[in-house]
């Protein structure tokens, strides 16, 4: 054992953050919410499968306050992680590393999932009061 | 020179033991996902409700219950890849890291064998309770 505790490297939080790195973090906790959605969707096919009053129940649910806004949650985090997926998957190509190549998609990705999930809330909205 | 056999450089495992199949694993069932799930919201979106009535006579649809099953079954597929990344970067020690990724194996069977047996139950006309 050294004397002294040997000099580590930088760690996360010493550093600025780049939106690759925000971005990065962000695919993964929404990879994470999308699983935790996949109980929510188990649990309202299962609701279907169990005729109207459970339908309704889980419904009910879902249409509250709270509710609604879990489901916006889940919204974006789908739109978010698809988008972004697909963004890996070009990388995957090994294209679009240059860093204003990075910078652009990486907003194109935040804006574009943003105005999804508004598109898909609107349409719900118009569903809801039509 | 490269002291490894030549068995072991066609298989590229190295000392992670299973080489890129997980990698790749996550991401073939990443492109099946963006048609399959595009197709799940579209279809939701574009129904005339979302009352009971009208969501049953839609996944009873030899069409929806069909498409619904690959969809739930890639889902839980990539779910589990991607989960269990987390799992093997943030949990440390071997025995809570195998014990976790043993439950999230066996939830994503649960949750996974609990859809596709109520989509079938749908598909099948099965009478509620």
């Amino acid at each position: 054992m050294p004397a002294r505790p040997r000099p580590l490297s930088p760690h996360l939080q010493v550093y600025r953050w780049p939106i690759s790195m925000a971005l990065s973090i962000l695919h993964r906790i929404t990879g994470v919410g999308l699983a935790l959605g996949l109980l929510a969707f188990c649990t309202w096919l299962m609701a279907i499968a169990g005729g109207e009053q459970s339908y309704d129940m889980v419904m009910r649910v879902i249409a509250s306050p709270p509710g609604l806004l879990v489901l916006l949650g889940w919204t974006f985090s789908f739109f978010y992680h698809l988008m972004s997926g697909v963004r890996h998957l070009f990388w995957d190509s090994g294209r679009g590393f240059e860093r204003a190549q990075r910078v652009a998609s990486g907003w194109f990705v935040v804006g574009g999932s943003m105005v999804l999930t508004l598109c898909v809330g609107w349409v719900l909205w118009r569903g809801a009061h039509s | 020179m490269s002291l490894r056999s030549p068995l072991g450089r066609v298989l590229g495992a190295g000392s992670a033991k299973d080489g890129t199949a997980h990698w790749w694993a996550e991401r073939v069932s990443s492109v099946a996902l963006i048609p399959l799930t595009l197709w799940l919201l579209f279809s939701l979106l574009t129904l005339p409700a979302l009352d009971y009535e009208t969501v049953r006579t839609w996944l009873a649809l030899p069409i929806s219950s069909f498409l619904a099953l690959l969809t739930i079954t890639v889902m839980v597929y990539h779910s589990f890849l991607g989960t269990s990344v987390v799992v093997e970067d943030y949990v440390h020690g071997t025995g809570t890291k195998v014990v976790s990724l043993l439950l999230l194996r066996f939830l994503h069977v649960l949750v996974g064998g609990a859809s596709l047996f109520a989509i079938l139950r749908v598909a099948f006309g099965s009478q509620g309770l």
